[in-house]
């Protein structure tokens, strides 16, 4: 009996989607495994390859068997195949066929949207291991190196899931489409990424907390519209990686929440009041609010860029066939066809923002923005809980989403924080004091040591309150190879 | 008065509000507004499905409590209340969800002298997956006698396979078996605790089924029943039960494990989850072992065959013809020196598993021990215990 819920290891890839009885696929991944090993073993450090890391690595797809936590080191972590376990009878949820049975093959007159779809989604996972490359080498705390190390590991399963299905339903050309995943690089001149935001650095650890807080946000956001689509494989796919990328939320969310934790503690004992008192307060080693906002504004505004133009008649196309569902689709209560509804959008007349009425279909991207805008709010007032009890007076905001855009209709205009349109020279001359600068950066360069000592952190960033699967304050969550 | 009962809960301050619980529990017991997620303690059912899957820790929170908190109370909370002074004195650590089990367990683990933990580098156990009211369905796929055919004791090997369902295990963690039937009063039996003998990657790597190591004791019902079990034969189990008489991950722990009979059976699990792993370990293994004669000691044949260096092994032999009695307190006694330095060492971790009467002894020995090295072994006693490092597990 072929067993969907527990990981097989009777290949060399853990799967639950009996790879040892489809040789044509397994063949096809065992190919292409080498160069993904190269791939890693080219970015990562021998010293952390040989490290032993305690990290969470997945049993079995059901809840009790997808988290266990234990000490690996990250060349033999278990990437492998999992899919969410098959929900018997699922229908397609939204679109022209809402309601006939889900695709279990790749239906033929969407093959190339899908495709398009799923080398986007893949494109992004080993984009952010490589933009995170440097960071092992200045982490704050062994917590931090091994939650930097369980994210690496995440996205890079999370690309071995994109391309299993690349190999198993698009044949020569998802072959193709897969070697294509290992050949682009981060940054790289000849062969970028595809997503402007994955081919930015991330320099710090402050830019590291702040990607997986708003970047990885917008991951998840399309994880769960790709988790409603109508081709069942890539729905089950995508919701076991959303079970992951959960994990990388929490880095981000606490991370951010830990540095101002820590700044606002040592204003107070430095006892000053004034946040934007910057030299004195950075004279303590610790990050300033005002900064920590800078970069902020930049991760936010980079982040919305990646939710496309505001109205699209591709992404109208995606929801109508079927590939691709709304957040949380099957919770919301309409016709899930779209075919009269409306939906508010910002656009441009003259110098004013207003809302107008456009046809939903077409507002798809724009409504996911909405959704990502609510959800990414959830931790600005978290962090902002944690500066009013250390009685500081400063308040962290997202900026208005006009601000530093680059795609859609707000790419055209110079937009300020505030959501007012000013001429581009001004918007020019203050974008200092909106978005991090190269004095900034450095400053937090300088303060990028590493800590190895299990239980401490560095100066400018607090403990967390619970360890990692409840484990003791000084738990030695990676145990550094020594060579 | 209302009897008090466990609520579970999520911490506020740490949850992050991803919403993989809510979308997780089969139950539709957690739901979120803008503030925060929280469990409606009327619809949770203790399945613990939404435990793994959250990635911050905040959902791990237990309250015992004569009143559960209210959905709207909860959804109010900036932080999770205190636990309230009850006066039951329970405790919330949790071995196991049912009371009965957790008594047993309790019980159990006394000999420790306070609250166990795990160790520090021990994986998350699964606790509870099954119970009572819904049992994993067991086959049974060997049953062999370990003790000789011209012993008088009975010692079985007993391998049950799980199929398709999950049964997560650790070594040094407990089964049920229900046994069938009823007892005197026409009521079902409750399930008996056995310690799994094998690594949680299975008896054999990879195959879902586990061993137990069972002694047949006169009139018991369960015991009586799993020795006569055949091949084929389908059993209920419950669990699994336990979470601090764990093995550490950490291959630099150096393990000091002290058994008698079928108290062997975590430390079998122990050994081979090492060997597995760490194959090449060296000298960080100790294994003071109590039987009546050779004949009588489970599993005496593969012991031998594990290396001296991969770990030491020092067997008591209480009924040997024509020799002195020795018990496995004499054999600590007499290697006073290593047990003192284990006993110094901050990554020394010991175990004892076995009769209820080993234990006083034990503990003088160990006792005896601690105070020729200069040592207050009450106080160090309480420090390794607190720090998952002293476990005790008798019955």
């Amino acid at each position: 009996m072929l067993d969907l819920i527990n990981v097989s290891y009777d290949t060399q890839i853990p799967n639950n989607v009996g790879l040892s009885s489809d040789k044509r696929v397994l063949k096809a991944l065992e190919k292409w495994h080498p160069g993904y090993i190269n791939w890693w073993n080219d970015l990562i450090p021998d010293r952390f390859q040989q490290s032993l890391v305690y990290l969470r690595t997945a049993v079995s797809v059901d809840p009790k068997g997808w988290a266990k936590f234990d000490y690996v080191k990250m060349p033999e972590y278990r990437w492998g195949v999992l899919l969410a376990p098959q929900v018997e009878d699922r229908r397609i949820p939204c679109g022209e066929h809402a309601g006939q049975p889900a695709w279990q093959e790749v239906p033929g007159e969407y093959r190339n949207m899908l495709k398009r779809l799923i080398v986007i989604q893949g494109d992004t996972e080993p984009a952010s291991v490589e933009q995170q490359r440097f960071l092992g080498s200045t982490a704050p705390s062994l917590y931090d190196l091994r939650n930097l190390f369980q994210v690496n590991v995440e996205e890079g399963r999370h690309l071995w899931a994109m391309v299993y299905l690349l190999h198993k339903y698009f044949g020569a050309d998802g072959r193709e489409e897969a070697d294509d995943l290992l050949r682009r690089s981060s940054g790289s001149d000849e062969a970028p990424r595809m997503l402007g935001a994955f081919n930015e650095e991330t320099p710090d650890w402050l830019s590291f907390f702040m990607f997986t807080y708003f970047t990885d946000r917008d991951g998840k956001m399309q994880l769960e519209s790709l988790a409603q689509s109508g081709f069942d494989p890539l729905s089950r796919t995508c919701r076991f990686m959303l079970t992951e990328e959960a994990h990388h939320m929490f880095v981000g969310e606490t991370g951010v929440g830990r540095v101002v934790e820590r700044t606002c503690q040592a204003m107070k004992e430095a006892g000053i009041d004034d946040p934007y008192d910057i030299d004195r307060i950075r004279a303590l080693g610790v990050i300033d609010l005002p900064t920590i906002q800078k970069k902020l504004n930049l991760h936010y505004t980079l982040s919305l860029d990646l939710f496309g133009q505001e109205v699209s008649t591709n992404a109208a196309n995606a929801f109508n066939s079927g590939i691709k569902g709304r957040y949380m689709e099957n919770r919301i209560d309409d016709d899930h066809r779209l075919s009269d509804a409306t939906y508010q959008v910002r656009n441009i007349k003259g110098d004013q923002i207003v809302m107008e009425d456009v046809p939903a279909l077409t507002a798809i991207n724009m409504r996911l923005r909405d959704d990502y805008v609510r959800d990414a709010a959830g931790g600005v007032g978290r962090w902002n809980k944690i500066i009013e009890k250390a009685g500081v007076q400063f308040e962290l905001k997202l900026p208005h989403e006009g601000f530093h855009r680059q795609i859609g209709i707000f790419s055209t205009v110079s937009v300020d924080p505030e959501g007012k349109i000013i001429p581009k020279e001004e918007w020019q001359a203050k974008a200092k004091d909106w978005l991090p600068n190269k004095a900034d950066g450095d400053f937090i360069q300088s303060l990028m040591v590493p800590v190895t000592e299990p239980g401490k952190f560095a100066g400018w960033i607090a403990a967390p309150k619970v360890g990692i699967d409840n484990k003791p304050g000084d738990f030695e969550y990676v145990k550094l190879h020594m060579a | 008065m209302n009897q008090p009962l466990k609520q579970h809960l999520i911490d506020p301050e740490i949850c992050i509000r991803c919403y993989t619980c809510e979308m997780t529990c089969p139950v539709q017991a957690i739901e979120h507004d803008d503030n925060n997620v929280v469990v409606d303690a009327s619809k949770c059912n203790f399945c613990m499905d939404c435990i793994p899957v959250c990635p911050t820790g905040s959902i791990d929170e237990w309250r015992v409590v004569t009143d559960p908190y209210s959905v709207e109370e909860q959804f109010g909370w900036d932080e999770l209340p205190a636990q309230a002074d009850l006066p039951s004195g329970d405790d919330t650590g949790l071995e196991a969800l049912d009371d009965a089990m957790a008594a047993l367990l309790a019980e159990a683990h006394k000999g420790a002298g306070g609250k166990s933990r795990a160790p520090d580098s021990a994986a998350k156990p699964t606790i509870n997956l099954y119970n009572l009211g819904k049992p994993a369905e067991a086959v049974v796929q060997g049953n062999y006698r370990l003790t000789s055919a011209d012993s008088d004791g009975d010692v079985r090997h007993i391998i049950l396979d799980f199929g398709g369902q999950p049964f997560p295990v650790l070594e040094g963690q407990s089964i049920g078996i229900i046994p069938p039937g009823t007892d005197a009063d026409g009521k079902p039996h409750l399930p008996r605790l056995y310690s799994v003998s094998s690594p949680r990657d299975g008896e054999r790597p990879n195959f879902n089924n586990l061993s137990l190591t069972v002694k047949r004791e006169p009139m018991g019902v369960c015991s009586n029943y799993v020795c006569d079990l055949q091949k084929g034969d389908k059993v209920r189990v419950t669990g699994p039960f336990g979470s601090t008489f764990l093995l550490p991950s950490d291959p630099s722990a150096h393990l000091l494990m002290i058994c008698t009979g079928t108290g062997s059976a975590p430390f079998r699990g122990f050994t081979m989850r090492r060997q597995r792993e760490h194959a090449g370990l060296n000298g960080s293994m100790s294994l003071y072992f109590g039987a009546r004669t050779p004949q009588d000691l489970p599993y005496f044949g593969p012991l031998k065959k594990v290396p001296d260096s991969f770990m030491q092994k020092v067997f008591a032999f209480s009924r040997q013809p024509g020799q002195p009695k020795h018990y496995v307190q004499d054999q600590l006694r007499a290697h006073a020196e290593t047990i003192a330095a284990l006993l110094q060492n901050p990554n020394g971790h010991i175990y004892v598993c076995g009769l209820k009467a080993m234990e006083h002894g034990v503990e003088a020995a160990l006792s005896d021990i601690a105070r020729g090295a200069g040592l207050d072994w009450a106080a160090l006693r309480d420090q390794m215990r607190d720090g998952g490092r002293y476990h005790v597990e008798t019955y």
